[in-house]
């Protein structure tokens, strides 16, 4: 939660900014009883219906009250599917989720303290038959996907697993990056397993106080810069069969939505960004564009399936995606003889300038990227 | 490009707009966001900083671009970029997405749509940092390099004037901190407002220029007011007393505006706008802490104390120049021993930590504007190749700027003479 001193700071021009967007409010929208007013005073949390059609809803909030307010969108059991802090009074906020039928308790939070002051409302129909179908059929082709991915991931796991058992470095030298490609793709739907990642695919520095160092760098390690593999490392290698083995059989499991899938192709950029391209992530093996180019591939799975929705809305944007997805990839492929294989330059031999270069590439792509989730979101008004 | 971004170009918000408007109304909500200062205005080639008060709004419209001849502000962003699309239309529409950011930001207004209170599932327009703060008399000043001449079949249009600079004796230059196809001067009186505009439109740049390379500046070392005290720079010393002020219109129009009319080597294109020339200049700040006041001031040709040339009681007293050793930095870099030659200063101190053998990787980042850069910073700086100054300082970035005239009105954009074929 920010700090409410924020809210404070920036009042003086959230006033002067209301005043002018209040004239310009949607006069109509296409789908308006997915529209929820919600009337937040210090007393009261007025909502303009209890009952609407499950699927994507929008709130639009009004403070009327003299304290800053937050509002929020709980589960049953208090989860929180989605939230707005730091409502000055006078202001006017939007917040939109996607829910499934049932039922939801709104609540106000004036002075943003307490439980505060909540509505019972409810969300009737089914979800599948609200959303519109090509994003259910996005999900659950994005599902496929990464169940496909943790599949043919395990084999190969398996392989660079048996080599380190048999001792024979070269031999898990070479079947190391391979058997990361499938998790690389779909690492956004395995974080969401909290658990599995850190064990398997975190560095020494992201290790926690107390925390055992297992998983795929942690062999990395033994295999490039130690250069021998002890008793240790062949039961890390079981370790992270096992591991990988509970991704394989939770990932049809879990909670994709539309917006997550939009999302998680930003995350994956984000990775790039963030490890890639530093060769951080890679700082034994330097294999990291072999990671690069599965975070893209990743990305761009849950591009394709969301285009044709995107483009409906927002169609200069997918015309930029197309385009940087392109130039990214056409450069990726300035590192590799053949097309078809894994084999990338060694990163340690990519000098600065190139270094530079695919940031450049990955910052082109990354910033409408983060603009998808919109894209995908927004219900089109006729 | 999205349809969001294209709409913003053309009209970056018009709900706002529609209420607040442009003008006047806009510049007074700015000036009562200062709290109570009266914005500058800008009127033809004269500046009248009626209130140089730090957090009001200087008008970005005008023959002119600001940041040249108005007050200098206390803090800098500088920033020089690459373009990465070969496509011309789509650099043109960044250009104005540009301009239509720099319109708000130089209001002390959010980028598009704002920091907040959009959808929930998108990034906001604007990063947010700026938020609650005054417009701090941000500009935003706009440079092509020669380089970008040799993109979207521009060479004939390249300014004879903005010719490569030579190598000058003494110059160790990094090409990580050199060049530019375009670059942006951000100038604020509060760091993070100048932070804040150019990281927003290196963000709208994405996939279409990147940047090459920056740098912060504090402590502004010259003014273009000249009732306000010359600020020092960071070997404590006074210089450049004599700055053009941007008040002096005919010097100004001698010195600074090209002037396509008079002068067959300035492009039409370039008529009001000037030539930038940015340094890096390191200086060798414990080699210089460690010289004796007598060497410091025979170094410069002034004392260090009340700035006054040598031989004269106070600062502004004309220099003698001959009382000055031959190689003093004044006596050398005077328009006397130049055959006149003029700049316009604009630099800034920096310090970007240490340098790895515990020195300060600090000096000056030098910013000079001129009608002419062979008759300005060439002329000068050849001169100062015997400078006694040299030994305390080093050349290390370096880059020239055509900046074109300034955007006219609402529908003018940086960059439109250029890249409209019949300017």
């Amino acid at each position: 939660m920010r700090a409410a001193r924020l809210s404070a700071l920036t009042f003086t021009a959230v006033a002067a900014l209301t005043a002018v967007t209040g004239c310009t409010e949607k006069g109509s929208s296409g789908d308006s009883d997915r529209v929820i007013d919600v009337t937040a005073t210090d007393s009261k949390c007025e909502v303009s219906k209890k009952a609407f059609p499950a699927g994507h809803v929008e709130l639009a909030i009004e403070n009327k009250g003299s304290k800053v307010t937050e509002v929020y969108v709980l589960f049953p059991d208090d989860r929180i599917v989605t939230e707005r802090e730091n409502i000055g009074p006078g202001t006017k906020q939007k917040v939109t989720a996607e829910v499934k039928a049932g039922d939801y308790t709104i609540a106000c939070k004036p002075g943003m303290k307490g439980d505060g002051i909540r509505q019972e409302v409810k969300a009737t129909g089914g979800s599948v038959a609200q959303r519109d179908p090509r994003l259910d059929s996005a999900v659950a082709a994005y599902r496929k996907y990464a169940q496909e991915q943790a599949d043919a991931t395990l084999p190969l796991a398996k392989t660079f697993a048996a080599a380190v058992k048999a001792g024979d470095l070269e031999a898990a030298k070479k079947a190391y990056a391979p058997s990361r490609i499938g998790w690389e793709r779909t690492e956004p739907v395995a974080e969401s397993f909290g658990d599995i990642d850190p064990k398997v695919d975190v560095r020494a520095d992201g290790l926690e106080g107390g925390q055992k160092w297992t998983g795929w760098h942690r062999l990395e390690k033994s295999l490039w810069q130690d250069k021998k593999i002890t008793a240790e490392d062949k039961t890390l290698a079981d370790q992270l069969i096992t591991d990988l083995t509970d991704w394989q059989n939770r990932v049809g499991k879990a909670d994709i939505t539309p917006t997550s899938m939009a999302n998680g192709a930003k995350e994956l950029l984000d990775e790039v960004a963030t490890g890639k391209v530093t060769g951080e992530e890679e700082r034994y093996s330097h294999t990291d564009l072999v990671d690069f180019k599965a975070n893209v591939e990743g990305a761009e799975k849950s591009y394709e399936l969301l285009k044709p929705v995107a483009k409906e809305n927002d169609a200069a944007l997918v015309t930029e995606l197309d385009k940087q997805f392109a130039a990214l990839n056409t450069l990726l492929d300035t590192y590799r003889a053949d097309k078809t294989s894994y084999d990338f330059t060694s990163y340690d031999k990519v000098g600065d300038s190139d270094r530079k270069q695919l940031s450049d590439g990955v910052n082109a792509l990354a910033e409408p990227l983060s603009k998808l989730a919109a894209a995908v979101v927004v219900t089109k008004s006729s | 490009m999205t349809d969001a971004t294209k709409d913003a170009a053309k009209d970056p918000a018009p709900s706002r707009r529609a209420l607040i408007g442009w003008g006047g109304a806009g510049l007074a909500l700015g000036a009562a966001a200062a709290g109570g200062a009266v914005a500058m205005t800008r009127t033809g080639d004269d500046i009248e900083p009626t209130a140089a008060e730090a957090g009001a709004a200087v008008e970005f419209h005008g023959t002119h671009q600001a940041g040249i001849a108005t007050p200098v502000q206390d803090r800098l962003h500088f920033a020089a970029f690459d373009v990465t699309t070969e496509d011309r239309a789509e650099f043109v529409q960044m250009l104005k997405d540009w301009t239509a950011a720099a319109r708000r930001m130089t209001a002390g207004k959010a980028v598009g749509e704002g920091a907040y209170g959009g959808l929930a599932e998108a990034p906001p327009d604007d990063t947010g940092e700026a938020l609650g703060l005054k417009p701090s008399r941000l500009t935003l000043t706009i440079g092509f390099g020669p380089s970008l001449f040799e993109k979207f079949d521009l060479a004939d249009r390249r300014p004879e004037a903005l010719v490569d600079l030579p190598q000058f004796a003494g110059d160790n230059l990094d090409k990580n901190r050199s060049g530019g196809d375009l670059c942006v001067q951000a100038c604020a009186d509060d760091p993070q407002v100048a932070v804040h505009a150019i990281r927003n439109l290196a963000r709208i740049g994405f996939g279409k220029v990147v940047i090459r390379w920056s740098q912060l500046g504090f402590g502004k070392t010259s003014s273009t007011t000249p009732d306000a005290q010359t600020p020092r720079n960071l070997m404590g010393f006074k210089d450049g007393t004599r700055n053009i002020a941007g008040t002096e219109t005919d010097r100004l129009k001698k010195f600074v505006w090209a002037d396509s009319a008079k002068d067959a080597k300035d492009a039409p294109w370039m008529h009001g706008g000037s030539y930038l020339v940015a340094r890096r200049i390191r200086m060798h700040i414990e080699t210089w802490d460690r010289t004796s006041l007598q060497e410091q001031e025979d170094v410069f040709g002034r004392d260090k104390g009340e700035g006054a040339p040598v031989g004269k009681a106070k600062e502004r007293d004309k220099p003698f120049l001959p009382a000055m050793k031959p190689d003093a930095h004044v006596r050398l870099a005077h328009p006397d021993s130049n055959h006149g030659a003029t700049i316009l200063r604009r630099g800034y101190s920096f310090t970007d930590g240490t340098d790895g053998l515990g020195r300060l990787d600090a000096g000056l980042f030098f910013l000079a504007y001129q009608k002419d850069v062979r008759e300005g910073f060439i002329r000068i700086q050849r001169h100062l190749a015997t400078d006694a100054l040299n030994e305390y300082i080093q050349h290390v970035g370096s880059a020239v700027f055509a900046v074109p005239p300034g955007v006219r009105d609402q529908d003018d954009w940086w960059g439109s003479t250029l890249f409209t074929k019949e300017a």
